[in-house]
């Protein structure tokens, strides 16, 4: 009786634990299930704060407010270049970190690592400071070149994550059957570490078209999606604002799935390699 | 020494330097030397002594500071509380829905930071579904609201950081050997202590990421603050943009900025000695 109290007694524990991380994640997903529920509601006034009823205008008729678009536009834009950008730089840095022992390359892990831990207050005041200084005009330009900067260590520090420990030994065996080295990256080094630039890639444009903080110190008079979203408090938060949240959740879901399935085939192609972390 | 049979001649030496080259040098003039002339902004006071900005930062916005650091703290301990049992269930327990799960934790990623704290202006609202059910439970007042409250600020700041915490506990958990688990089972331990004496020790480093991940970005924040406290719930964030964007006394500004990461590599440090951790990175 004694053992199977304390059996009884563990289920319950187990359950408990099971029930407890379910309420943590309702709890994560309680706001994007209200997102998503607000861009079907037609508010009384011009904030969406409160629900009224159920409509289906702002869907039928997303691109209504032109400032949301042109907002929208540049955020794409933003992410678009800083993800080719931060994407190759961070490549480059993760293929010398796992390839070659080098004289400085723990100063370098450093250097990717500091701008995660600095507060985005921080990174964004000083980047103004230096413009300040140098006396650029903030705008676009200045926007890209903050998002590369975030991005290059986010990047960086995936692909490592995901090429560390790679048989290398594959590119020597095509050059020993007389692949040139550009036959020899394409074939054999870049389809080894795409997948982890993808998953980089991905990354590195959700952050840059969520970014508000380093954006509100470097946009100028340019205006972002999320920097429109926060002008939006003042003035009027149309429910399209939540049309569009849900459409990049929906894409994102989209494109996230397509590369699982895409990868976990790659893997299947290539047998006897461990599965890398998610 | 490098020089074995791939690494002797003189174009594979340079070619690591090759490769870091650009994402460096994008990094030292993009973060690296704006720091450093933040640092001097702090110290350039027009008719003062140089430590003039500093004085004022320390003097004028202590209440500030404390209050971020505070709110900072409050929300690092409960991202701990609820992601930890989290990542334990996705890591140990969730079995095929693993990744269904994690992809569950990352989710709020894809919609945008802002949109989600203003959901939360929604749910907390006055008149809203949350206050109305508290008050018929008599846990606030009729009068009584959740918005512009100190609860909110935290809450809100918890939330949005709660996967930074999650993930690295949960990668960490991930990286345990099952069998050593296993081997304190068939030693006659008990669930309980196989996870005191082994599953929890060896998840600290990812307690320690997770805790950093929490704590930097919510000491920094003042959406939160913003968008669901009032003025009473006011951080040190809002402050260093207002003095940076509308007041523009940037020595004061960017002395702030370096008092609030003074601070935080204080608590970062403290901590780092009360977990005992080796690796920092």
């Amino acid at each position: 009786m004694a053992g199977r109290g304390r059996t009884f007694g563990r289920r319950l524990g187990s359950w408990l634990v099971d029930g407890y991380a379910a309420l943590v994640l309702a709890y994560l997903l309680l706001p994007i299930l209200v997102i998503v529920l607000y861009s079907f509601n037609k508010p009384a006034g011009r904030f969406n704060f409160v629900w009224k009823s159920f409509s289906l205008d702002a869907w039928r008729d997303p691109l209504r407010y032109d400032a949301l678009v042109e907002a929208m536009k540049l955020s794409l834009a933003v992410a678009g270049i800083s993800t080719l950008v931060a994407a190759l730089f961070g490549t480059l840095i993760a293929l010398a970190l796992t390839r070659y022992r080098f004289r400085g390359s723990a100063p370098v892990g450093l250097l990717l690592v500091l701008p995660l831990t600095t507060p985005e207050v921080v990174l964004g005041s000083s980047l103004l400071t230096l413009f300040l200084d140098l006396n650029v005009r903030t705008g676009f330009t200045t926007i890209v070149i903050a998002h590369i900067m975030f991005s290059v260590s986010y990047v960086a520090l995936t692909v490592r994550a995901r090429i560390r420990g790679f048989d290398w030994t594959l590119e020597e065996a095509a050059m020993d059957l007389g692949a040139t080295p550009l036959r020899v990256f394409g074939k054999v080094t870049l389809p080894l570490i795409l997948p982890g630039i993808v998953a980089a890639g991905m990354l590195s444009f959700a952050l840059s078209l969520d970014d508000f903080i380093i954006t509100l110190f470097n946009a100028g008079s340019s205006v972002t999606y999320p920097l429109y979203v926060y002008g939006a408090r003042r003035a009027a938060f149309p429910p399209q604002i939540n049309v569009i949240a849900t459409a990049i959740l929906l894409l994102s879901l989209f494109a996230l799935t397509a590369t699982h399935l895409w990868q976990n085939r790659t893997l299947r192609q290539q047998p006897g390699r461990p599965l890398p972390p998610v | 020494m490098a020089g074995t049979a791939a690494g002797g001649t003189r174009q594979s030496r340079a070619a690591p330097y090759l490769l870091i080259a650009p994402g460096v040098l994008w990094l030292t003039v993009f973060y690296v030397v704006p720091i450093v002339s933040l640092a001097q902004t702090s110290v350039e006071v027009a008719g003062g002594p140089w430590w003039d900005g500093y004085q004022r930062a320390l003097t004028g916005y202590g209440t500030h500071f404390f209050r971020s650091l505070r709110y900072a703290f409050a929300a690092t301990i409960l991202a701990l509380v609820l992601g930890y049992p989290l990542a334990y269930v996705i890591a140990f327990r969730a079995g095929r829905l693993k990744t269904l799960l994690l992809g569950l934790v990352i989710l709020p990623f894809f919609t945008t930071f802002l949109v989600r704290t203003f959901a939360w202006k929604t749910i907390l609202n006055d008149g809203g579904p949350a206050v109305r059910l508290l008050q018929q439970l008599h846990l606030l007042a009729p009068d009584g609201r959740l918005l512009d409250t100190t609860i909110a600020v935290i809450g809100g700041l918890t939330y949005n950081f709660l996967p930074f915490m999650v993930l690295p506990i949960y990668v960490s958990l991930e990286k345990i050997d099952r069998r050593l688990v296993e081997a304190a089972q068939d030693l006659y331990s008990t669930p309980r202590g196989a996870f005191q004496k082994i599953v929890l020790p060896l998840s600290l480093p990812g307690v320690f990421a997770g805790s950093l991940l929490t704590f930097i970005p919510a000491a920094g924040d003042f959406i939160n603050a913003e968008l669901l406290g009032s003025p009473n719930q006011q951080m040190i964030g809002t402050v260093i943009q207002n003095q940076f964007l509308e007041v523009r006394d940037y020595p004061l500004a960017a002395a702030l900025s370096f008092v609030m990461m003074f601070l935080i590599t204080l608590g970062v440090l403290a901590y780092a000695r009360l977990l005992g951790t080796e690796e920092l990175a």
